[in-house]
């Protein structure tokens, strides 16, 4: 029987279609996968079946245990069973466990919280979780893998029928890891429905029961699992499997001699103490080559880049950077931009672009000292450069004087580019410039990517999008949980590649675990 | 061809438009004409000579205090609740050189500066570089600087102050045409000089404007505008003249309201303290370093609020243990009715000068219609308050 049916969902942002006719049916008591490269809808459907986007803003029927749903908001859904753990985890750092697992679903007796209650509630559900911790400890002190069984143990108090876990071991190490999908085991023995969504794809075939794919915002196939054997590329397969067209502009490779070089790039986390983000990278770029980093969320490119750019990231960092043959010691972002390094950011709206000026005032702003004279701004420089970028880049607005606030994200983007363009920096680190962009403007970036490349610069290309780092770049450093696990050239790499030199990363470190057991082939692996 | 080109091309934006995109700018000026009219009705006296040079002697430490407190809010929604116990510590030490030590006025003075400077490195330091909250910083500083001026003055007032320190708040410029009885032209000299060049520079600014097809507002709306500023300086020109010319304040007020004004719109490190108040994180990943910019801005208010301790203890000609409190409290209001965004980025060092002569002008004319202290306060709280919703719904209602 099934628990949950999803038919014919379509949702829109806008113009982008994010969901496309996807249908997911559930059976009850089953783990059920959810896979796909990022941006394929898979949180867009499950905030879709948990009210985040209300009924009404999408079209399709939701059928949850025969009942057909309408949720307005997660409240409602929850009042249902349907219980949802983002990536990023919604626990109150100061306040304790037990009130955590509590909030908004207090124990109360006459409209006072019943501590003893919520104690004794607590205890039991820690235990059916797993964890052994003293209940009124705070959050804050718990470990992140501890943190994630709170958040279980707090969708189990409001008596979950269906729990969907968002990339629950993304930010977990393996024993963690292993903690949790045996919990998972456990609760599917209790009558509880899980959807599973994870990038992870070892893990989804040891847990899963059904896997569904989605691509691209479409339903590509529900594998069952239980009926016969499953291995990863047959699921990579699906997940990759599209033909690329002539997305991307023309452009002959002038590619030029070894400009800048990085090595035994080591940075630790800023927050947690002794944490390795980054673990011993080293790379080169040549000048006029492009060269993509690839590799899932949270492998650690945009740590890596960031604390290259002025150690803008991380700290206790070790490693060199070498720039024409010149070492370079860049301690602040300031003379990371003087030594001719830039960095567009993923995150434009937060730490790109000040979205309350406007066009002239953000593409000027990496660059003040170009238009000024004894820090006076002259003034009709400044127009001039911003009219001049504004033309030269196609920016869409109504003026220089327009709020980036009030632009699309296409021309947000190409703002951005716009600002540390005109930087004119040598080494250009471009994360996700594409990001939650239209194919038309997409088009665009690409083909001012190329041009700066032509002019000799050199460019590292951090990007989620496999066919776009296929599709643009020379060579293609494939990165997974902060190491180099792979490297390959543009005639070589393929989506399957990168895909598997992920996985066979994550195998490596999951088998390395394994030597103990006296499992010898692993040092080959370890060498990708 | 180039004219050809031009005369195609120039931009009109609608009248409409226009006032829509500044409304707030506008609607301040006018708020304040009409409350200045309103107290003109009602006292008959608000705007006689001798009252206009009073309105800006008696306004003339919270006008310095906004300048100063804007560039703080401009960078996040700081404030600095300390500005009124520094002045107050200043003027005690200002006070107790001149009158007990017997100190030059002028070394004195520039003792006075210093020790400002000094206590914004020390508040600086630790809003900027160890990063606790500015509020808490200054509020602390509020507390320990009060404590500071009681500990100097004794729990005592200090004075009489010799005459040529008096002066900076009682003195008044030389009149260069001391031949004309009655009737002081100086005044009159420096607005039409300010006239000729606020209309040479406007129409410049405008012509390249035209010329780079930005869009400009229509003739008649410029022109306009250009010819109120012009007959509000004149007539305020004209009231300094027929009482006694130039006070030696105006001539510091103006001197600051310029340079900053330009400062925080035509300069480099302008720039970056609306930045940093747009998007801290972006500013920094431009290379901009923040924490010199906090830190520089709260040097700046302690060393403003050094200026103000001096020009306050000039009038009151005294220095005593509670004044200047309240101040800071004043100068913030005068930054967020004159368009200050509380989470920093926006706001204009003129529309803090309108916000504090908004306040300067109820002040005023509310003692003068015997409106006691008491309603005083709840009117200003009230038009503080109404000042921010409207720029809350307006800003809404754009969305």
């Amino acid at each position: 029987m099934n628990i949950l049916e999803m038919r014919n969902i379509t949702k829109c942002f806008g113009a982008v279609k994010a969901l496309d006719n996807v249908s997911l049916s559930v059976t009850a008591g089953e783990i059920h996968a959810l896979v796909g490269e990022n941006g394929a809808g898979k949180s867009t459907l499950m905030n879709v079946l948990s009210g985040v986007y209300p009924y009404g803003t999408y079209s399709g029927e939701i059928i949850f245990q025969g009942e057909r749903c309408a949720f307005r908001s997660i409240r409602e859904s929850e009042r249902k069973g349907i219980a949802i753990i983002h990536q990023d985890l919604a626990l109150i750092p100061y306040l304790s466990i037990a009130e955590n697992i509590f909030l908004g679903n207090e124990r109360v007796k006459w409209g006072v919280i019943n501590w003893e209650k919520t104690r004794q509630d607590a205890v039991s559900l820690l235990e059916k979780v797993g964890l052994k911790e003293n209940p009124n400890m705070l959050i804050k002190d718990l470990g992140v893998g501890k943190q994630q069984l709170v958040e279980i143990a707090k969708a189990l108090a409001k008596e979950v029928k269906l729990l969907i876990l968002d990339e629950p071991t993304a930010a977990l190490n393996e024993e963690d890891s292993d903690n949790l999908l045996r919990l998972l085991l456990e609760l599917k023995k209790s009558g509880i429905t899980a959807i599973l969504i994870s990038h992870k794809l070892n893990e989804v075939i040891k847990v899963a029961d059904a896997i569904t794919i989605l691509r691209d915002g479409t339903t590509i196939e529900t594998i069952d699992v239980r009926n016969g054997e499953i291995n990863e590329d047959r699921i990579i397969k699906g997940m990759v499997g599209r033909e690329l067209t002539d997305r991307f502009p023309k452009r002959r490779p002038k590619i030029g001699e070894v400009y800048l070089e990085i090595n035994n790039w080591t940075v630790y986390d800023p927050k947690i103490e002794g944490r390795k983000v980054i673990k011993d990278v080293s790379i080169r770029v040549h000048r006029g080559e492009i060269v993509g980093i690839s590799g899932l969320m949270g492998s650690g490119r945009t740590e890596f880049a960031m604390s290259i750019f002025g150690k803008a990231y991380g700290r206790q960092i070790s490693g060199e950077i070498i720039k024409a043959g010149k070492k370079l010691m860049i301690n602040s972002i300031q003379n990371a931009i003087k030594n001719g390094l830039a960095y567009a950011t993923e995150d434009r709206k937060n730490a790109g672009l000040i979205l309350i000026n406007d066009l002239r005032q953000n593409i000027s702003l990496a660059s003040l000292d170009k238009i000024s004279k004894r820090w006076i701004i002259r003034d009709h420089e400044e127009t001039r450069v911003a009219t001049e970028y504004r033309s030269k880049l196609n920016i869409r607005s109504s003026s220089i004087y327009q709020k980036i606030q009030n632009l699309s994200g296409g021309n947000q983007q190409k703002v951005m580019l716009a600002k540390w363009i005109f930087a004119a920096p040598d080494i250009l680190i471009l994360d996700e410039p594409t990001r939650g962009i239209d194919v038309g403007a997409k088009y665009e970036i690409y083909t001012i990517i190329n041009q700066l490349a032509e002019e000799g610069k050199a460019i590292i290309f951090i990007s989620s999008e496999l066919p776009e780092v296929l599709g643009l770049c020379d060579r293609i450093y494939v990165m997974n949980e902060g190491r180099i696990v792979g490297e390959l050239t543009k005639g070589d790499a393929s989506q399957e590649k990168i895909m598997r030199c992920i996985m066979q990363s994550m195998q490596s470190t999951q088998n390395n675990r394994g030597v103990y057991n006296g499992d010898g082939k692993n040092d080959a692996n370890r060498e990708i | 061809m180039e004219t050809a080109k031009m005369m195609q091309t120039v931009k009109y934006e609608s009248i409409g438009y226009t006032l829509k995109a500044n409304i707030r700018q506008y609607a301040m000026l006018i708020a304040l004409v009409v409350i200045m009219i309103f107290f003109q009705i009602t006292t008959g006296i608000l705007l006689v000579p001798m009252n206009v040079t009073n309105l800006i002697l008696q306004n003339s430490y919270v006008l310095i205090l906004a300048i100063g407190m804007t560039l703080c809010i401009l960078t996040g929604g700081n404030i600095d609740l300390s500005v009124g116990s520094v002045a107050a510590f200043i003027a005690a030490i200002v006070g107790t050189l001149i009158i007990e030590q017997k100190m030059d006025v002028t070394t004195a003075i520039i003792i006075g500066l210093l020790m400002g400077g000094v206590i914004g490195v020390w508040q600086g330091f630790w809003i900027a570089y160890v990063r606790i909250p500015a509020f808490i910083v200054t509020l602390a500083g509020m507390l320990m600087f009060r404590g500071l001026t009681n500990t100097i003055l004794k729990g005592l007032t200090l004075s009489p102050f010799p005459r040529s320190f008096q002066s900076i708040s009682s003195g008044y410029l030389p009149d260069l045409f001391p031949f004309i009885k009655g009737f002081n032209l100086t005044p009159i000299v420096f607005s039409a000089i300010f006239s000729i060049f606020l209309i040479l520079t406007q129409l410049k600014k405008r012509r390249a404007k035209i010329k780079n097809n930005t869009g400009v507002i229509p003739p008649v709306l410029f022109l306009s505008q250009l010819l109120l500023i012009i007959v509000a300086v004149n007539l305020f020109a004209y009231a300094l003249a027929a009482y006694r010319g130039i006070p030696i304040v105006l001539v510091i007020l103006v001197a600051l309201i310029a340079g900053y004004h330009f400062f925080a719109t035509k300069t480099v490190p302008g720039r970056y303290i609306y930045a940093m108040g747009g998007n801290e994180r972006a500013a920094q990943l431009s290379g901009v370093d923040t924490n010199r910019v906090l830190f520089f801005v709260y040097l700046n208010m302690a060393v403003l609020s050094a200026v103000a301790g001096i020009v306050f203890a000039a009038r009151t000609d005294s220095a005593f243990p509670l004044m200047g409190s309240g101040f800071e409290l004043d100068a913030i209001a005068a930054c967020f009715i004159g368009g200050a965004s509380a989470t920093g980025g926006v706001g204009t060092v003129i529309g803090a000068i309108v916000g504090a002569l908004v306040m300067g002008v109820l002040n005023n004319g509310m003692i003068m219609m015997g409106i006691g202290s008491d309603w005083q306060m709840t009117i200003k709280g009230f038009v503080l308050l109404m000042a921010v919703a409207f720029d809350v719904l307006s800003k809404n209602r754009a969305k």
